[in-house]
């Protein structure tokens, strides 16, 4: 290579998608370029993610986690009843249902809620 | 009278499973690559196929055989594949659509830029797919000796046979139809006997439940020792398990982006949600109705044999074929997703080591899928001749404990924390796969055991999980230098929204 004469080339511009995304201004380069400032966007938007995604977990996790706990440390929990028949029953038969049902849907409106704001702070600038 | 009905009605079943499987099939050849090129499949119609999927013998059989014999802790069960539902919704849902990967093997390749890495998951899809099998050949053969008195073996070849004939045939498993339609009839197949059972117990006066203990959480009812550590670690497994379980991942490809994939999967923990209502109905009735079960050791076949107590006549028949009808719609759904997928695993990374490659004709995928196939479906068949008694769901629950240990550390740490390292993935599967497995062969066919050992080894989740994930973080940071090169563009596919559209 080195001791070969150097041989002009014709630049073209190519037409393909990375070329005419490069040609606009903005974030979005940043972004798909992985320049430091898009590599601090998206660090922004997973750990927003992320956190709400843990938070929920741990809260819900927390709740479930007692469950057992309540049932271990308040022996009278153990056979208590509502309209005759047992909490236990009642409560991990039924109730949670539409408690799990409830966090999945507050998760994706949060996380979809998220990525909007991503989308319009990035199309923004 | 009873057996005629329910076999025909499961005759009914298979037959009309065919019939959609090879109907699809034919429709499939012109519109299939239109379907999933777009992959447009609404979210509500991939959630049933999901739910159909992922109910098995476990769920429809044996929810309700555990809740029988150990009392109101079992419920856990059902909460915890439910929960584990919602794990994956909030942790992996959407990157892991944006991922692209099809299977898992194909993520740990594409995330951690390493074939090491992919072999070892690849043993550990066809280590959990055969775990998660044993169970289905079990129920099936459970099932038809109890409606039909025949021998055990055969329910289970009756469900290898068909499994093994529509997957040769293609059909079944890339169409969502047929699992969306086994999840209605499973829903419909519990939830209908069991709205009648409860109205026949209010009529009857409603009569409580006896039994000291069994009632209550916690009570260590039926011989299950060390019951907070045993819950605490069936949480666990359940709850970091679904996500690994190799039938579960190739669904999500149907969605068409990853915010899709988050609604598909909210859809499907609505579905589950309603289901699990009903399985405990059989187990707590069960109590009343069919106390003789729990000392016979039959447990698992409350739900079968409950509406025969209960009603008389033609009722008492058709409820008991309708069971009969859904748990086969269990077994065939469940095994024949697992098996396509062992059998993709089998035909893409096992069959192509080179010792087996110089075997006749492995040369070609087809041939290769099939024989990955035959295997998929023959050694858990086997295993389930050899396997102790234990029960239905608790099996299962082994499966998620291993799936638990290895894929979940794998998926969160891969999709959320750029530092992993390849070697710390690898350890980290190894690490987790060793112990689960381990724990897990040994508690099925040397076990079970008593003591701290039987709850350590019998539920091992809780020590194995934290495990794994130690030693994924802690080696990912002696091996700074084992991170994937393109673990940068890797992190903005997995997370940057759809609506952006960086491709354009």
């Amino acid at each position: 290579m080195a001791d070969k004469p150097n041989r002009r080339v014709a630049v073209t511009h190519p037409r393909t998608a990375a070329a005419r995304l490069s040609g606009r201004r903005g974030v979005r380069r940043d972004l798909h370029e992985q320049t430091p400032l898009g590599e601090v966007l998206l660090r922004s938007l997973r750990r927003t993610q992320l956190r709400l995604a843990l938070l929920l977990a741990a809260a819900f996790g927390t709740l479930l986690a007692l469950i057992p706990l309540v049932f271990q440390w308040i022996p009278g929990t153990r056979d208590a009843t509502v309209a005759e028949l047992p909490v236990g029953w009642l409560l991990l038969g039924v109730a949670i249902f539409p408690l799990i049902c409830l966090v999945g849907w507050l998760y994706v409106r949060a996380a979809e809620r998220n990525e909007r704001a991503f989308t319009e702070l990035v199309d923004r600038s | 009278m009873t057996s005629t009905a329910s076999v025909l009605a499961i005759v009914a079943l298979v037959i009309v499973t065919v019939l959609v499987g090879s109907l699809g099939l034919r429709l499939s050849r012109t519109t299939s690559d239109f379907l999933v090129a777009s992959r447009e499949v609404s979210p509500w119609l991939n959630a049933s196929a999901i739910g159909g999927e992922y109910l098995s013998a476990a769920s429809f059989l044996g929810i309700a055989g555990l809740v029988l014999a150990y009392g109101v802790d079992m419920l856990w069960f059902p909460v915890g594949y439910t929960v584990g539902y919602l794990v994956l919704l909030l942790l992996i849902a959407a990157p892991l659509r944006r991922s692209g990967a099809y299977t898992l093997p194909d993520f740990a390749e594409m995330r951690m830029e390493s074939t090491a890495v992919r072999r070892v998951s690849s043993v550990l899809v066809v280590v959990i797919g055969w775990l998660y099998l044993l169970p289905q050949f079990q129920g099936a053969s459970l099932t038809l000796r109890t409606l039909t008195g025949a021998p055990s073996w055969v329910g289970g070849v009756v469900v290898a046979v068909v499994v093994t004939v529509t997957v040769l045939a293609g059909g079944m498993r890339s169409i969502t139809f047929v699992q969306a339609f086994q999840f209605w009839v499973k829903l419909v197949a519990i939830a209908l006997p069991a709205v009648l059972l409860v109205l026949a117990w209010i009529r009857g006066g409603a009569p409580t439940f006896t039994g000291g203990g069994w009632a209550a959480p916690l009570s260590g009812y039926g011989g299950l020792e060390y019951p907070l550590y045993a819950t605490y670690s069936l949480v666990l497994a359940t709850f970091l398990g679904t996500m690994g379980l190799p039938h579960v991942l190739v669904r999500f490809y149907t969605n068409p982006d990853g915010r899709t994939a988050r609604r598909t999967t909210l859809a499907v923990l609505v579905l589950l949600s309603v289901f699990y209502l009903f399985p405990p109905v059989f187990g707590g009735l069960g109590r009343i109705y069919a106390p003789d079960l729990v000392d016979a050791g039959l447990t698992d076949t409350v739900v079968l044999v409950l509406p025969g107590r209960v009603f008389d006549g033609w009722l008492g028949t058709g409820l008991t074929a309708l069971v009969a009808a859904g748990a086969f719609a269990a077994f065939l759904s469940t095994a024949s997703g697992l098996a396509v997928s062992v059998a993709g695993v089998l035909a893409q990374d096992v069959l192509r080591i080179p010792a087996a490659a110089r075997l006749r004709g492995l040369g070609d995928g087809v041939r290769r899928f099939r024989y990955g196939t035959v295997l998929a479906v023959l050694v858990p068949f086997g295993l389930a001749g050899v396997a102790g008694r234990t029960n239905l769901a608790q099996t299962v629950a082994l499966a998620f404990a291993v799936s638990a240990s290895t894929f979940c550390p794998l998926l969160v740490l891969g999709l959320w924390w750029p530092r992993l390292s390849r070697q710390g993935a690898l350890a980290a599967l190894l690490v987790g796969g060793t112990t689960a497995v381990g724990a897990v062969l040994v508690t099925l066919f040397a076990g079970p055991f008593d003591g701290v050992l039987g709850a350590a080894l019998g539920r091992p989740a809780a020590w194995t999980v934290p495990l794994a994930f130690a030693t994924a973080i802690v080696v990912s940071r002696a091996t700074p230098q084992g991170i994937p090169a393109h673990t940068a563009t890797t992190m903005v596919r997995l997370h940057a929204p759809e609506a952006l559209d960086l491709t354009r």
